[in-house]
């Protein structure tokens, strides 16, 4: 278990870039600069970023900004992206209608 | 348009389909965003936070930042929806085909 | 809630997924493959250029008819494909679920290949959400399979091959390339890639970014800037071009999500999450394969041999064929796939400067740095020799596994050897007829013939060229460099075409003498390139 105040610690405080208000998650309109803040309020995980600013649970399930994202978490936490543990594959992998999705084993191809 | 490998553009049916208050002619079958593009259109769609244009990105119905409302039902990704004879395509505000609503 | 059974279940019917579904289905196997898109052949049919490699490789073979010829294998062998089939879960019981209509159905397999290809990265930068910026797959979808125009005035980033292969076909369908950059501080892709453009006058800006797309409603214009080695812009180096699109071509990852759903130990690299894999494509789950691009980022070629070898070992793990004839099968594909890694641009050389070919000669700088060879360095290779009668000059300056040239000269003046990837060497013992066959056989275009003293004082240079209109005997036109700068005024000799050229024209222009080894493209007398 990491010790999460230590770590921001180490990473130093937050401070602004000129690039903060770039787009990276297309589909949820989420910044540079929020996904930053988010990395110094101690979330240092995709996981933990997707649940809380939904970057990458748009549309497009993150299939454009995933590398961006991890590119940043990277930058601020100072390691190699392959470091970061990329988001959790769970399905659906393709956007679908709750409706779609209920009907469950409709009668199967053929 | 002839295309040096791919020769002349195979023979289709036009069609007339409205984008918002105008009538535009495109080719049946043939992605939305292909018969926008060929009539100039750019932008498809404002989104709901940032209110900013979208328009074609990834055209092969992954990014979805195509979708418009088309026949009334949003988020329709029109780079891989085949375009109908009478349809009907609209910007989308948000998730709405009207501005103020954002 | 139904579950179909089947032998083998293929997710992706590009080149990987329908090789492999052919390749087990010819030993008995009954594969069904399910692709999300409307149409099968993955990438193939937006790749209208001729492919590199061997004959085995189908080289000089458009991508589309490759395409066309692994669809008609795939009916042959009774492939079922379903398409607009979504795959949303994979599951380690080899269970899959699919969307498709508005149902989801759910799948079991003996056997499952996870052929899914690959996704284009993406960079962003200010005002990279405009209408106009665009992928490059986008802009070939457009182009080579909706026939329109992505743009009129396209700016491309990204020098790798994608990069250098979409430039050259936006050209070909018509669009103005105003320019194309890339961070890395040389040419990513192969060298007769960007000669290709090169000479069409498409600007190369190496050790630069796009830090602006321009405009409020949609891209009006682009703003590139040098970067230095800290890949940061250097201040007064920006450069503004008016245009209406901005192509991204910077690379490629593998879109493994259904294989990492299902729980097949993956390993993390600066791409994303890659399935580790044993011979043909073996996950660590036993019975769950993955080929293709999925599996590592690839040429086509290659694919199309990683999806054979993952349907030979399926057909054997179902029992289908012996262990014997699957090793032997396995064996004779691998050495195909270890033909296609060869050279400078083989996987384990990414990234790396190679400064001297195998043959010890020195790679041209200005290749990598601009595009296209200088004037000055083109001697140095083994398909650049003069001679007094009309000859191949061939402009392949890299180690690349490409052979084409020498089975298409029917006079052996072309050699290449054992080494796939050794430079061809013009041999000026044997008599060309100037039959031009080596010209059109030549998927980077770099070949061309040359004859001094037809007249007093003026030779003819013969280009390949594949662009509409086609300019016709008689015409008079601008000829243009390596670099794609006017080098002197020619006339248009002889225009051949041939259904053995497969829609590569030789285009025969006249000019003096000592223009002979500078002229490498011509621009029809209005301006533009008779696009």
């Amino acid at each position: 278990m990491i010790d999460i105040q230590e770590r921001l610690r180490q990473i130093g405080p937050l401070d602004g870039a000129p690039d903060d208000d770039l787009l990276v998650c297309r589909c949820e309109e989420i910044t540079k600069g929020e996904i930053r803040r988010a990395i110094h309020q101690g979330m240092f995980t995709i996981e933990e970023l997707r649940r809380y600013l939904r970057c990458g649970m748009g549309l497009c399930q993150g299939q454009t900004c995933g590398r961006l994202v991890r590119n940043i978490v990277a930058a601020e936490l100072g390691v190699s992206p392959t470091e970061i543990t990329s988001a959790t594959a769970r399905a659906p992998m393709r956007p679908i209608e709750m409706a779609v999705l209920a009907d469950d084993g409709g009668a199967a191809h053929g | 348009m002839e295309h040096p490998i791919l020769g002349k553009t195979p023979a289709q049916k036009k069609v007339v389909f409205t984008y918002n208050d105008r009538t535009l002619e495109g080719y049946e079958g043939e992605p939305i965003a292909a018969a926008l593009k060929a009539n100039g259109v750019m932008v498809h769609r404002y989104t709901s936070k940032k209110h900013s244009p979208r328009g074609i990105f990834c055209a092969i119905g992954r990014c979805t930042d195509c979708v418009m409302i088309v026949d009334g039902k949003p988020n329709i990704r029109t780079c891989i929806t085949p375009l109908q004879s009478g349809m009907r395509v609209q910007t989308q505000y948000g998730v709405s085909p009207v501005k103020e609503v954002l | 809630m139904k579950t179909e059974r089947y032998d083998m279940i293929v997710i992706g019917a590009g080149p990987a997924g329908l090789s492999a579904a052919i390749e087990a289905a010819r030993q008995g196997v009954r594969p069904i493959v399910f692709d999300e898109n409307a149409r099968p052949g993955g990438q193939l049919f937006k790749q209208i250029h001729k492919f590199f490699g061997s004959k085995e490789h189908r080289a000089k073979v458009r991508g589309l008819k490759i395409g066309e010829e692994l669809l008609a294998e795939a009916e042959e062998y009774g492939v079922e494909v379903v398409l607009d089939a979504a795959v949303i879960g994979l599951y380690p019981e080899k269970e899959i679920t699919v969307k498709i209509d508005d149902t989801v159905r759910h799948y079991k397999g003996d056997t499952i290949l996870v052929a899914t290809g690959a996704a284009e990265n993406m960079v962003h930068f200010k005002g990279w959400t405009l209408p106009g910026v665009i992928g490059a797959g986008a802009a070939q979808t457009m182009m080579n399979l909706h026939h329109i125009q992505p743009g009129k005035r396209i700016f491309m980033l990204g020098s790798g091959n994608v990069g250098l292969v979409v430039g050259f076909q936006l050209l070909q369908a018509g669009c103005e390339v105003v320019g194309l950059a890339d961070a890395a501080p040389r040419v990513g892709g192969y060298g007769v890639h960007a000669a290709k453009i090169a000479r069409c006058g498409v600007p190369f800006y190496l050790s630069h970014t796009v830090i602006e797309a321009v405009g409020t409603e949609y891209v009006t214009g682009v703003t590139i800037g040098q970067v230095g080695p800290d890949m940061r812009v250097i201040p007064g180096t920006e450069k503004y071009f008016d245009a209406d699109t901005i192509c991204l071509a910077v690379g490629l990852s593998p879109m493994s999500q259904l294989l990492k759903q299902a729980g097949c130990a993956m390993e993390d690299t600066k791409g994303g999450p890659v399935p580790l894999c044993a011979a043909a494509g073996k996950t660590s789950i036993p019975g769950i394969y993955a080929a293709g691009d999925v599996s590592g980022i690839e040429e086509a070629s290659s694919a199309m041999i990683k999806g054979r070898m993952s349907g030979a070992a399926i057909a054997a793990y179902l029992g289908y064929t012996d262990e014997k004839v699957q090793e032997e099968r396995i064996f004779e594909l691998g050495q195909q796939l270890g033909t296609l890694r060869q050279g400078m641009f083989s996987p384990e050389n990414r990234g790396k400067l190679i400064t001297k070919t195998d043959e010890g000669i020195g790679v041209s700088m200005h290749l990598l740095e601009h595009g296209s060879v200088a004037d000055d360095e083109i001697a140095r290779y083994p398909g650049v020799t003069r001679q007094a009668g009309i000859h191949p000059v061939i402009e392949c300056t890299q180690n690349i596994p490409c052979n084409p040239c020498q089975d298409a000269c029917p006079k052996g003046c072309i050699r290449i050897g054992e080494r796939i990837t050794s430079l061809p060497a013009v041999d000026a013992a044997k008599e060309c007829v100037g039959c031009g066959m080596c010209v059109a056989s030549c998927s980077g275009q770099a070949i061309f013939l040359i004859q001094e003293d037809v007249d007093p004082g003026v030779g003819e240079v013969t280009i390949p060229y594949e662009f509409l209109p086609l300019p016709r005997a008689g015409d008079t036109g601008t000829a243009l460099g390596r670099d794609g700068r006017p080098v002197c005024t020619a006339k248009v000799a002889k225009v051949r075409s041939s259904p053995a050229f497969d829609h590569t024209n030789l285009l025969t222009l006249k000019v003096p003498n000592d223009m002979l080894m500078k002229v490498r493209f011509y621009q029809t007398q209005k301006g533009g390139m008779g696009l």
